[in-house]
């Protein structure tokens, strides 16, 4: 039976690990060269449907479609990184200071992490950015910001954990500042529990973007981004263009599917740990 | 009883802190103002609509007079559309609550037997199937799953028409009818992951000693045995459940949107663009109170079915 | 295995159920076109999310719904002229300063209540106290209205003005001290307004007792469709009769059970400059644009090529102001734009910012061609999609902008409703043009009764405009109206106006 469990859990991170990966090295590699130029205009070509030439067809500007994805997936991915560096680091700070500590500080601040949490974040981030005005910058920040509760709770109530383990223990009889054992000697043995979290998070980020561009509170006009991409292929669906579309929201399905199986699959071969 | 009264507090103080938070928000990001006067605004015009409106009054008074009245069940009057908000918002608000249960019994009739067949043999061919599939559907955004609904049943079966709502009092069939589609597009992600969480929580329960120890007794009747642990099973699903009721009224704002379905996220959305602040707050404060509450709710719920949080 | 196959079964049932459910209770499956009644179904891009008060209606989308509702003394017609409505004729005395107005006969409001002479002052003067059209202003300064005991309203001008009727018929009749004109309007107009419910519809009925040629159709809903692909779908499935302000794409689609009614916005679609920021200042700038912008281009990429390109702010539909040598006035060529930049000193080009109104899909798309070809004078363009709210605020009124993709219509059919915002110091010149030449061509043709010369003035006023590249014109967009295919009587009017009571069904 525990063999068993082993291999169930290999299977979703592999097959996470691997669809992810590919997305990534497909982004990477479009960094630097892509088919066609993602924003040049054609139009002999507007909505021509899918072809040798271009495997996904073009958009109502005759853009080419697989370009301007794996462009739109670059721009999701780099804001869904930037937000998990930002709300991760923060976050893991946070809880592992108020996790070791404990106090009113630590009562205070679950208190409002508990008032963040309460409300679904694309509510509260689709009512703030409406309220910001839509750009690059204001999303990045008020998803880090609402992504912060997470990491610091799983953060704090691991590091409870821990901190009255034998290690720590021993660590302090040896004379260590409490700075030191929080970083040096406890962090690192969070790394099983906070990998997960933070795959999840990156997930989550990646569809609240996608959620608030489709809506319209999204990037620039003038950037590709996968959710944009849909809610203005959205218009051609009925009149001929449904190709448009369906792979637009195909790969928002293939990126989301790789990193919430790599979650997946990393929680579960950390509880059989 | 002192649980309840400490955790009802809470919860007043709460939305009141939110609604300074959003009315303050709200006040220092403009005014409704160059909506209202359209392409004739003129720096004039705006100062003496601005000044009419009482917009220069401190911040402070203006919020009071704003609680006072809301508390009292005056909502103000809405300045694009001079209603007066309470009877704009509450058809809406019945509309989107409507969709809401929909989506929130279609998750439980659906979820709860499908977690627990998952669940009789884990591992079998049917609990990976199932496993699967949830992974894969979780994957799918709702509005990707509401376009792909449409895209099926609206355009190409014709099962519905896209766009042509009917309200309750016009055709009350034709209206449930419409909403049976945003809400299967509001359940489906909630669907795959209730059933992911009864069934590892029936597997948790089934490894538990009691029930070890129940096998290893011979204990003649399985079905007792399996009974008792969904019944256990069955007390952290509920209060997710009771969570979900919030992230479904969160996903019906943009489910709203593409079936065109007016509710109050499709109210909430063109507000914030029209700068309506006193249809904003009070939708804002419609939602805070419907997450507090239901909140509140599950925690209540799983006090009296689990006693023992009781003495945590 | 065989669980595998009741799972299955369980599925499809569900699925099966739902699907039943829907069709059985959804009722407009097949559009019922064999057994319509005498009524129709519009579909509205907006809801009229204003004041519906005829003198505080800022948007356009609820002027042309309510001007079925409301009347001036004229109004305008399909053609561009402005024809009797509640008035029945009107006299002009030789001096060309009074005018008098001959009332119909039996001229009754929706409620019933007949038009008095009470009602007529009390609507020129609470129009004079709250209008928001603010060319009306000027006219009230330079009338003095009277209403007398013959039925005649009699207006005495203090200096010459040739566009009176235009503001007539800006002037809606209403009864006198009636409360709830803001929630339930009450006019003289064909239809008489029955409700409105927020964000779903607004129903008119047939007014019986119009004093006029009385409509056709007996009740018209206009539905109001928010998003763009909800109407298409809609319209694909037949369920409206008629729709007006739709895009090629939008168009693309519906059943050969439909009339298909090419047409123009009646807009003036230009790259708005703001003439006072930084680099735009600089003439040289602005004609570098110009030729930077492939305008053939354009409307390819956003209409198929359908659309008229403009030249200055004047569109076709104004017939003798629409001078054409002005279109391609500036002809596409990077190399001349490139050197232009060079000589304002930019010869690398620089970045702007091209500020565009999120809820006209037209324009954020004309925006995105224009960044696409700017770029190849080396122009870097940023597309800043905002809300309507925050263009009126920051780009309209306080001009905090560099560019702005957007269109201005015409309140009335007048050279002036178009012209005159460019004047210096107008306060509604949102770019900030200041030119002496283009003043004085201006003010000499408002003071010019002669029409010929008024005419020719007003175009060299138009042509400084495109001389001095005060925006980069693009085009009066094409939009096309669907109609049910039973429906006749459809007629387009140069202005923001439906008049339903034109339509009739062909087979009843």
């Amino acid at each position: 039976m525990q063999k068993n469990k082993i291999k169930k859990l290999n299977w979703m991170v592999y097959t996470g690990g691997i669809i992810t990966a590919i997305i990534f090295i497909i982004v990477l590699i479009g960094r630097f060269y892509t088919p066609y130029d993602p924003s040049a205009m054609n139009g002999q070509l507007r909505l021509a449907g899918p072809s040798l030439a271009h495997i996904m067809g073009c958009d109502n500007f005759g853009r080419d479609i697989f370009s301007r994805v794996v462009e739109g997936a670059g721009t999701t991915l780099t804001i869904a990184v930037l937000v998990i560096l930002i709300g991760a680091s923060v976050g893991i700070f946070i809880g592992a200071l108020t996790g070791y500590f404990g106090g009113v500080v630590d009562e205070v601040f679950m208190r409002v992490c508990d008032l963040i949490t309460a409300f679904p974040s694309i509510m509260l981030a689709l009512i703030i950015i409406a309220i910001l005005s839509p750009s690059e910058k204001n999303i990045i920040w008020c998803l880090a910001i609402l992504f912060i509760p997470s990491f610091a709770r799983v953060t704090r109530s691991e590091m409870v954990k821990q901190k009255s383990q034998n290690y720590v223990k021993l660590a302090k009889l040896m004379g260590a500042g409490s700075f030191r054992i929080i970083f040096v000697h406890i962090l690192p043995n969070m790394v099983p529990v906070l990998l997960p979290t933070i795959t999840i998070g990156f997930n989550n980020a990646v569809l609240a973007e996608a959620s608030m561009s489709f809506l319209g509170v999204g990037v620039s006009a003038n950037k590709p981004s996968l959710g944009r991409m849909l809610s203005e292929s959205q218009n051609f669906l009925v009149t001929g263009a449904p190709w448009y579309a369906i792979s637009v929201g195909l790969a928002i399905v293939l990126l989301i599917l790789g990193l919430s199986l790599l979650g997946e699959g990393l929680q579960q071969w950390r509880r059989n740990r | 009883m002192k649980y309840f009264l400490k955790k009802l507090i809470t919860l007043i103080v709460t939305l009141i802190i939110i609604s300074f938070l959003a009315f303050c928000a709200f006040q220092l990001i403009g005014d409704p103002i160059a909506s209202m006067l359209g392409t004739n605004a003129t720096p004039e015009a705006v100062a003496e609509l601005k000044e009419s409106l009482g917009f220069n009054r401190p911040i402070l008074v203006r919020y009071f007079e704003w609680l006072t009245n809301f508390v009292k069940g005056d909502f103000g009057t809405s300045y694009s559309y001079n209603l007066p908000v309470f009877g704009m918002v509450m058809p809406k608000l019945g509309v989107t609550v409507f969709l809401t249960i929909i989506a929130f019994l279609l998750t439980v009739v659906v979820s709860i037997p499908l977690g627990a067949l998952a669940a009789r043999k884990e591992n079998g061919i049917f609990d990976r199937l199932i496993l699967i599939i949830d992974q894969v559907v979780m994957a799918i955004p709702p509005f990707f799953i509401g376009i792909l609904l449409t895209c099926i049943f609206g355009v190409a079966l014709r099962l519905f028409t896209p766009g042509l709502f009917v309200s309750f009092k016009e055709n009350p069939s034709g209206f449930i009818g419409y909403m049976i589609f945003p809400a299967i597009s509001i359940a489906i992600p909630r669907i795959a992951m209730t059933v992911k969480m009864f069934r590892s929580s029936i597997i948790s329960q089934m490894q538990k000693d009691y029930i070890r120890t129940a096998y290893a007794r011979g204990a003649n009747s399985k079905r007792a045995l399996k009974e008792h642990a969904i019944k256990n099973a069955i007390i952290p699903v509920i209060s997710f459940l009771a969570v979900s009721l919030s992230e479904m009224l969160a996903s019906c704002i943009v489910i709203e949107q593409i079936f065109s379905v007016p509710g109050i996220g499709r109210l909430l959305v063109s507000s914030i663009g029209t700068r309506d602040f006193t249809v904003v707050l009070a939708i804002v404060m419609i939602l805070a109170s419907w997450v507090v509450i239901v909140n509140f709710i599950a925690d209540i719920i799983y006090q009296v079915i689990d006693p023992r949080i009781r003495f945590n | 295995m065989k669980k595998v196959l009741a799972l299955v079964l369980a599925m499809t049932m569900l699925v099966g159920l739902a699907a039943c459910g829907g069709s059985g209770s959804s009722q407009p499956v097949e559009p019922a076109k064999k057994e319509h009644g005498n009524e129709i179904v519009v579909g509205i891009p907006q809801d009229l999310g204003d004041s519906l008060d005829p003198y505080q209606m800022s948007s356009a989308g609820t002027r042309e719904i309510l001007t079925n509702v409301f009347e001036g003394l004229y109004k305008p017609n399909s053609d561009g002229d402005y024809v009797p409505a509640i008035a029945s004729s009107c006299e002009i005395s030789e001096d060309g300063l009074t005018y008098t107005f001959h009332l119909n006969e039996g001229v009754t409001f929706h409620n019933g209540k007949t038009l008095t002479n009470a009602d007529l002052e009390y609507s020129f003067a609470k129009c004079a106290e709250t209008t928001l059209d603010s060319s009306l202003p000027k006219f009230f300064a330079n009338a003095d209205i009277t209403v007398n005991g013959k039925g005649q309203v009699i207006v005495q001008l203090k200096e010459a003005m040739s566009d009176i009727f235009a503001y007539i018929s800006l002037i809606y009749i209403i009864p006198a001290d009636y409360a709830d004109q803001l929630t339930a309007p009450i006019g003289t107009g064909p239809y008489k307004f029955v409700s409105r419910s927020v964000q779903e519809n607004v129903i008119l009925e047939k007014f019986e007792e119009y004093y006029g040629e009385k409509a056709k159709i007996d009740k018209i809903t206009c539905k109001v469709f928010e998003d763009g692909t909800a109407l298409v779908t809609a319209l694909n499935a037949g369920a409206i009769d008629f729709a007006t302000h739709l895009s090629l794409d939008q168009v693309a689609g519906v059943g050969s059970d439909y009339q298909v009614i090419e047409g123009t916005t009646n807009v003036v679609q230009a790259l708005y400059i703001n003439n006072a920021a930084k680099p735009f200042d600089d003439i040289r700038v602005r004609q570098a644009l110009c030729y930077a912008v492939n305008v053939d281009d354009v409307l390819q990429l956003v209409a198929n090529g359908h659309g008229t390109k403009l030249g200055t702010s004047i569109y076709p539909s104004f017939k003798k102001y629409f001078d054409s040598s002005l279109v391609g006035y500036y002809k596409y060529d990077v190399e001349k734009a490139k050197s232009l930049l060079a000589e304002a000193g930019y010869p690398n080009g620089f970045d702007m910012t091209i500020t565009v109104p999120s809820v006209y899909p037209i324009h954020v798309n004309t925006a995105l061609v224009i960044a696409e070809q700017l770029k190849a004078a080396g122009i870097n363009a940023q597309v800043q999609e905002v809300e309507w709210n925050t263009w009126l605020t920051d780009v309209y009124s306080n001009r905090d902008f560099e560019t702005t993709v957007s269109g201005f219509d015409a309140s009335t059919l007048t050279a002036n409703a178009l012209l005159e915002r460019w004047t210096s110091g107008h306060k509604k010149n949102m770019i900030n043009f200041a030119n002496s030449e283009y003043d004085e061509y201006m003010t000499k043709a408002n003071s010019t009764t002669d029409e010929a010369e008024r005419t020719k003035l007003f175009i060299a006023a138009s042509r400084v405009l495109t001389e001095n590249a005060a925006n980069v014109y693009i085009q009066d967009a094409a939009e096309f109206t669907v109609m049910n295919g039973l429906l006749d009587g459809y007629q387009s009017y140069p202005l923001y106006r439906i008049n339903f009571a034109s339509l009739y069904y062909t087979d009843l």
